[in-house]
C-alpha cells in the first residue's frame, strides 16, 4: 500500500506491506534509528513517538495507518543544530544512563509539556508512566523535564 | 516481532466498513485503537487474514448528553475520556476507569468501543459499564439494535455482536439526584491489567437508602462478573458500613478468580471484598456531594 508521511517536517512517501509496524518503518525504511526498539509489546515506551501531536508507542501502530499523518521524532528536536530544551534538559541534569530509554522519554515529555507546561513533579512521574527507563534513573529524568517546562517558560 | 500478512481495508464510511464485514465474515477483524489487537497479532496469538481499519470514520468520536443518555461514540480515545469535563464533573467513575487502563500512551491510541467489543475480562470499562446498566448501540447491514450491557458479555473474548456488526455508540442513562460511583483497582504496576478491580454505581433517595445499586467485577472470572446478589442486598437499605461489609461479601462470592502470576485466588477474593467496600465508601460520599 502507498502511504505518505511527514516525518520531522519533511516528506516521504512509500509502498509498504500493511502488516509493517511504525517503529520498522522508521528505522528500516526511513533509516532513522533513534527511536528505538525496546519491549516491542507495548510495555516499554522505547519507540514513543508524537503522531498529530499525541505520543504513541510506534511498535503498536502500523505504518498504513499513519497515511497522512505527521510525525515528530528524536531526531526532529532540534532545529538548526540547536539543542531541544529537552535535550539540554537530559544533558544537564544527567537523565540518562544508558541512554536506551531516552528518545522515548523525550518524545513522550515533548507531548506532555505541551499539554502541561507548568506540570507538578507528579504530574511529570504520570505523563512518563507509559515510559519504563531499565537504569531505573527517573529521578534526574523528572529533573531534566522541570528543566525543559521551566526553560520554556521563560523563553 | 511482526504480525502475519493480513489485507488492509481502510474505509471511510460505516456502511462501507459493514459491507466489508458482510463480504469477509470471520476473517475480518475490526482494528480501532489497536492497542490490544495489534500486541496480540504480534504474538500470532491472533492472525486475522483481513483488516478492517475503522479509524477514518468520521462522527464515531463524541461524548455529549442527548435524551437521557450520556452518549460515547466507540471511537472515543481512552485520552479524550479522561480530559472531558463532562466526564470528570458528572461521571467520576468513568473518569477513575480510563485514569488506570494501560499508560498514557495507549490511552492515546485505546478507545472506549474497543476496550468493550474485545471482552477482555482484564478490560476495565466492562465492569464499569455494567455498573452503569449501560447500552451497547451496534450497527450492521440491518441497521442499528440496542444491546443491554448485561447480555452483551457472553463469554471469554467473546461477545453478542454478529460478524458484520460494529459497535458504534455507548450509552448511560444520566444518573438520578443523589448518585455516585467509583472504579477502585489494585495493579502491580502502572500498564498491567488488574489484579482485580470493582465498579461501583449507587443513587440515594433523601434518607440515604439506596434506591440503585450496581456493582461490575474485573478480571476475576471468565467474563467481567455482575455481582447481583450485592446488588439486589442494597437496594432498599440504609448505605451504612454493616451493609457495605456484607454487600462486599456477597460480591467476593460472585467472584470466580484463577490462581495465576498475579496471585492465588483467595487473596483475590479478599481483594474483592476489600476494594468492594472501597469503592461503595467512595461511590456514597459521591452520591452525597462530595467528590
Amino acid at each position: 500500500m502507498h502511504i505518505e508521511v511527514t516525518v520531522n517536517g519533511t516528506k516521504h512517501a512509500a509502498d509498504v506491506e500493511p502488516r509493517l509496524l511504525l517503529v520498522h518503518f522508521l528505522r528500516e525504511v526511513l533509516n532513522l534509528t533513534g527511536t528505538h526498539i525496546g519491549c516491542d509489546t507495548t510495555s516499554c515506551g522505547a519507540c514513543s513517538i508524537v503522531l498529530n501531536g499525541r505520543a504513541i508507542k510506534s511498535c503498536t501502530l502500523l505504518a498504513v495507518q499513519a497515511n497522512g499523518g505527521d510525525i515528530l521524532t528524536v531526531e526532529g528536536l532540534a532545529v538548526g543544530g540547536k539543542l531541544h530544551a529537552l535535550q539540554e534538559g537530559f544533558h544537564e541534569q544527567h537523565g540518562l544512563q544508558c541512554g536506551f530509554c531516552t528518545p522515548g522519554m523525550m518524545m513522550t515529555a515533548y507531548a506532555f509539556l505541551k499539554g502541561n507546561p507548568k506540570p507538578t513533579e507528579d504530574e511529570i512521574r504520570w505523563g512518563i508512566s507509559g515510559n519504563l527507563c531499565r537504569c531505573t534513573g527517573y529521578v534526574n529524568i523528572v529533573k531534566a523535564i522541570q528543566y525543559a517546562a521551566e526553560k520554556t517558560g521563560t523563553e | 516481532m511482526i504480525p502475519a500478512s493480513f489485507e488492509y481495508f481502510c474505509p471511510t464510511t460505516l456502511s462501507e466498513a459493514i459491507a466489508l464485514l458482510q463480504k469477509h465474515g470471520d476473517d475480518a477483524k475490526i482494528l480501532s485503537g489497536g492497542q490490544s489487537l495489534l500486541p496480540m497479532m504480534k504474538l500470532r496469538l491472533a492472525s486475522p487474514p483481513v483488516i478492517i481499519d475503522i479509524n477514518r470514520i468520521d462522527g464515531l468520536s463524541y461524548i455529549r448528553e442527548s435524551d437521557g443518555y450520556l452518549r460515547i461514540g466507540s471511537l472515543t480515545r481512552e485520552a479524550d475520556l479522561d480530559v472531558s469535563g463532562l466526564i470528570r464533573s458528572k461521571y467520576p467513575i468513568l473518569a477513575d476507569t480510563t485514569s488506570v487502563i494501560a499508560d498514557p500512551l495507549v490511552r492515546n491510541s485505546a478507545t472506549v468501543g474497543g476496550n468493550l467489543a474485545h471482552a477482555d475480562p482484564a478490560n476495565d470499562h466492562p465492569a464499569t459499564m455494567l455498573a452503569l446498566n449501560a447500552e451497547i448501540v451496534a450497527t450492521g447491514s440491518k441497521g442499528a439494535r440496542t444491546i443491554a450491557i448485561h447480555d452483551f458479555f457472553t463469554g471469554l473474548f467473546a461477545t453478542a455482536l454478529t460478524p458484520d456488526e460494529i459497535l458504534t455508540e455507548i450509552r448511560i442513562p444520566v444518573p438520578a439526584k443523589r448518585s455516585g460511583g467509583a472504579y477502585v483497582k489494585v495493579e502491580r504496576k502502572v500498564g498491567d491489567f488488574a489484579i482485580a478491580a470493582v465498579a461501583v454505581q449507587l443513587t440515594l433517595d433523601q434518607n440515604n437508602s439506596i434506591q440503585k445499586a450496581g456493582i461490575g467485577l474485573t478480571n476475576v472470572g471468565p467474563t467481567v462478573i455482575h455481582a447481583k446478589d450485592a446488588e439486589d442486598f442494597l437496594v432498599g437499605k440504609i448505605a451504612e458500613p454493616g451493609v457495605f461489609g456484607k454487600a462486599a461479601e456477597l460480591a467476593a462470592n460472585a467472584s470466580q478468580p484463577s490462581s495465576d502470576l498475579r496471585g492465588p485466588a483467595e487473596y483475590k477474593r479478599a481483594l474483592v471484598k476489600t476494594l468492594t467496600v472501597r469503592a461503595l465508601n467512595r461511590a456514597l460520599e459521591r452520591a452525597k456531594g462530595g467528590n
